[in-house]
């Protein structure tokens, strides 16, 4: 079963105001659980807006989010639950941390559920193993902290949570290769032990072929595609028409294509054209 | 042609609290010599010193020990702060607390004014920087109106104002889009070409620094590479080794390489890649 | 949302008051201000709103615009009437309830002071609705600037102020943005009781001043590279000339103002 659906979602900003814009229109999509999601689409495209309704900062306008197969507006008093369970990390996420030592920040959102200390701790630290925060950084001042290591300070923080559904927004952004690498790392590590669906927006493509089981791309306000990777890579042309950058080594591929050198695959990451290129080299050898 | 920025055996620590031990250099004596009209690209992971070097181009910064010397101009000679600062510009990471003014034009000419510009030339230099930049039509927007890529053209609208010889921008595409990131080096890049003005770029896209003339490689607070983009990443594994990424299509070229076919080493564009692919199949 | 605030209550135009010198608008407003308060009769304000009228209508912006501006202060408004209304004994009595009674007097002195304060607000939002923030902080620098040989920083508190109007929508957006964060960690702001949301609010102001701190820190630095250097020596782009239609203005206010002391006086 989906775990987070969207039927005819529609938001609309400030509504009889000149400035009145539809910044998600129409919206149907099914989630499956424990996949991890690419979502990109220039600014203003509503990936912003979309993913703020997946856990209730934003109501839509019309339409429904169904977690789990329930509205999440039936009831409104519900709706932090429905936050404790689908986690946002926002963009520049280090910019909201404030408590005086890591631990203490890591564990506002988990004290915020009304979670015992103990139950506290456990989330505290296996999430910082996660993300790769040692433990004697754990009652440091996270303002004292390197750029990289406060981005990861925050995440964790939504992290200890437990969401089902996590959501992080551009966690890479202004990170150099290295950090962003590491941080891209960390969350397949937290995938993979807690297998709970994740949902990264990024505006590269070449980190989002490095994970994405599934690419959500939205346009102008609407879905203009949501299908597996290999899928959406396959229109990686009417992709950068839309203004959307496709990694290099597709682009390459694209090309050679054009000039009558076909492997019939779309290649994404540099490894695997690697591998393909190696292998027909070799078959035409032994021809 | 001759040397617009000289740096020989630059060393610099930030100043330690009362009582605290000396700390680490920051840069740990750094010669560069960067020629009138060139466009080089400075590479390196967070925390590398290249920010701090950026810094000591306009004398934010004097050297601990060593010399920096911008156009002819001493950068610890006090008296000559002002005009060292419009010799050369700086352009910063953020765009939004770069910008003073709440509209636009204002804003660009806020160098003209400190320097008490007469009005017919200010008038004059803002519209010309501001149409250089390609955001004439919106010099009585105001920046909160704008794109993170507009705001950034602003703010490189408010140094080329100053007519400077050098512009130096740190890491000025870090927190935009793809659409913002092309639009803000269009516009340095025109800047270069058709104004003949010296570029400094402090950047980790690799594809940015592959468009340069040159590209300085920097790790713990010294250079460690500094050549043509193309020599400069055919040491995919030096790079690699600290913490910097390489344009996919060298990497490619380099693994094909590793597994013994013969292709250049030195590919850092699509086209080369293209070429270089079909020769190894025809 | 935070967004939706409008801060300054700018509304662009072309109008004639729109295009007056900044500086004569002040001047004017001010003058306009003492001319309400020297008027003590109904006839004087009814000089002083015709005045205002003609101004409003000149403005070409929406009535409605400037009775949304009266609404806030109306129950400000309404308290002072009543409290005329029955603290004022002299006059005829009209009404009497034990030791509570209504007089002319009481009843003229509430309309009249009512009249005088809506007049008051209309004015002065006609000067921030036809002005921009930055260009009436400009003005103020200026007509300001003779206190400088005072040693009265007239340039830095102008700075100062047009900085923090630079900021306002900036500051806004991040609050708003740290807002959503701490809620997605399940922070109860608009919810929860009193203790829980000040402990909340915490989680809020401290991210947004350390940004703010790190904003300061790097504009300073920014205007440190584009030669900012105190208000010495300056030149300024926005060139604010006076035109015959500013003297034009003036006149006609000054010629308002007196017929309200030529009223005022042949009334006594």
């Amino acid at each position: 079963m989906a775990i987070l659906e969207t039927q005819e979602l529609t938001y609309t900003y400030s509504i009889g105001s000149p400035f009145e814009k539809t910044a998600v229109d129409h919206v149907s999509l099914k989630i499956e659980e424990g996949q991890m999601i690419g979502v990109m689409g220039h600014t203003g495209s509503g990936k912003s807006t979309l993913i703020q309704h997946f856990n209730g900062l934003l109501r839509p306008t019309s339409g429904k989010i169904l977690l789990d197969g329930k509205d999440i507006w039936e009831d409104k008093n519900n709706i932090r639950n429905v936050r404790f369970q689908v986690g946002l990390v926002f963009q520049y996420p280090e910019y909201q941390i404030f408590e005086e030592t890591v631990y203490k920040d890591i564990a506002f959102g988990p004290k915020n559920m009304g979670l015992d200390d103990n139950e506290i701790k456990r989330r505290v630290l296996e999430t910082a193993n996660d993300i790769g925060l040692s433990e004697e950084l754990m009652e440091r001042s996270p303002f004292d902290l390197s750029g990289g290591q406060k981005r990861r300070v925050a995440i964790a923080g939504v992290m200890a949570m437990e969401p089902k559904v996590l959501i992080l927004d551009e966690p890479t952004a202004g990170l150099d290769p290295a950090g962003r690498d590491k941080i891209l790392e960390h969350i397949k590590k937290y995938h993979e032990r807690t297998k709970n669906t994740i949902l990264i927006v990024s505006h590269s493509m070449e980190d989002i072929a490095s994970f994405a089981d599934k690419i959500l791309v939205m346009n102008k306000a609407k879905l203009f595609c949501y299908d597996d990777t290999v899928n959406v890579f396959a229109r990686a042309d009417e992709i950068s028409k839309i203004g959307l950058d496709v990694p290099q080594i597709t682009k390459v591929f694209g090309e050679l294509k054009k000039r009558g050198l076909d492997f019939g695959k779309e290649v994404f990451t540099v490894g695997y054209a690697k591998d393909l290129l190696i292998r027909r080299l070799k078959e035409r050898e032994v021809r | 042609m001759k040397n617009i920025i000289e740096i020989k055996d630059l060393h610099f620590y930030y100043e330690p609290n009362d009582g605290d031990p000396l700390p680490e250099d920051v840069l740990k004596g750094v010669y560069l010599k960067i020629k009138e009209g060139e466009f080089v690209a400075i590479l390196g992971h967070n925390g590398c010193g290249k920010s701090t070097l950026a810094k000591h181009l306009n004398g934010i910064l004097v050297p601990t020990d060593g010399k920096v010397i911008v156009d002819g101009i001493d950068t610890s000679d006090e008296s000559k702060l002002f005009e060292l600062r419009q010799t050369a510009g700086m352009v910063f990471q953020n765009p939004d607390n770069q910008i003073v003014s709440s509209i636009v034009e204002e804003d660009v000419a806020f160098a003209l004014e400190n320097l008490g510009v007469p009005y017919e030339e200010m008038r004059k230099r803002v519209d010309d920087a501001l149409k250089a930049v390609n955001m004439y039509e919106y010099r009585m927007h105001s920046p909160s109106q704008l794109s993170g890529g507009q705001k950034q053209r602003v703010a490189i609208a408010g140094v080329i104002a100053m007519q400077p010889k050098c512009i130096i921008l740190d890491e000025p595409t870090a927190m935009l889009d793809p659409q913002g990131r092309k639009e803000v080096l269009a516009a340095i890049h025109r800047m270069n070409r058709e104004m003949g003005i010296t570029i400094v770029l402090i950047t980790h896209y690799m594809d940015e620094a592959a468009a340069c003339d040159r590209v300085v490689v920097m790790d713990k607070g010294d250079i460690v590479l500094d050549d043509v983009p193309e020599k400069v990443f055919s040491k995919v594994e030096k790079l690699k080794e600290i913490g910097l990424d390489v344009p996919q299509v060298t990497e490619l070229a380099w693994e094909l390489r590793k597994a013994g076919y013969d292709i250049s080493p030195e590919i850092i564009t699509e086209e080369e890649c293209v070429e270089a692919i079909q020769k190894l199949f025809s | 949302m935070l967004k939706d605030i409008t801060i300054g209550q700018y509304f662009p135009g072309d109008s004639l008051i729109h295009r007056l010198d900044p500086r004569f608008k002040i001047v004017i407003t001010l003058i306009f201000i003492i001319m309400l308060f020297t008027g003590g009769s109904f006839v004087c304000l009814a000089i002083g709103a015709v005045y205002t009228l003609i101004a409003v209508l000149l403005s070409k912006i929406p009535v409605k615009m400037f009775i949304k501006s009266v609404k806030p202060i109306m129950p400000f408004l309404l308290i002072t009437a009543v409290l005329n209304l029955f603290l004022v004994s002299t006059g005829d009595v009209l009404w009497k309830w034990k030791f509570i009674k209504i007089t002319s007097d009481g009843i003229d002195i509430s309309a009249f002071m009512m009249f005088r304060i809506i007049l008051l607000i209309t004015g002065t939002s006609l000067l921030t609705y036809t002005t921009s923030p930055i260009t009436l902080t400009d003005a103020i620098e200026r007509l300001l600037s003779p206190l400088k040989k005072l040693k009265f920083p007239v340039h830095e508190l102008a700075m100062m102020m047009s900085i923090a109007l630079r900021f306002i929508p900036t500051l806004i957006e991040e609050t708003d943005k740290i807002m959503s964060a701490q809620k997605a960690r399940g922070a109860e702001i608009d919810t929860g009781s009193f203790m829980t949301r000040a402990r909340n609010l915490v989680s809020i102001l401290i991210p947004l001043f350390i940004s703010s701190f790190r904003r300061a820190d790097e504009l300073a630095t920014a205007m440190e590279c584009r030669c900012y250097h105190g208000g010495e020596g300056r030149t300024r782009l926005r060139q604010l000339k006076s035109a015959p239609r500013d003297i034009a203005a003036l006149a006609v206010t000054l010629l308002f103002f007196g017929a309200v002391i030529t009223v005022g006086i042949l009334l006594k």
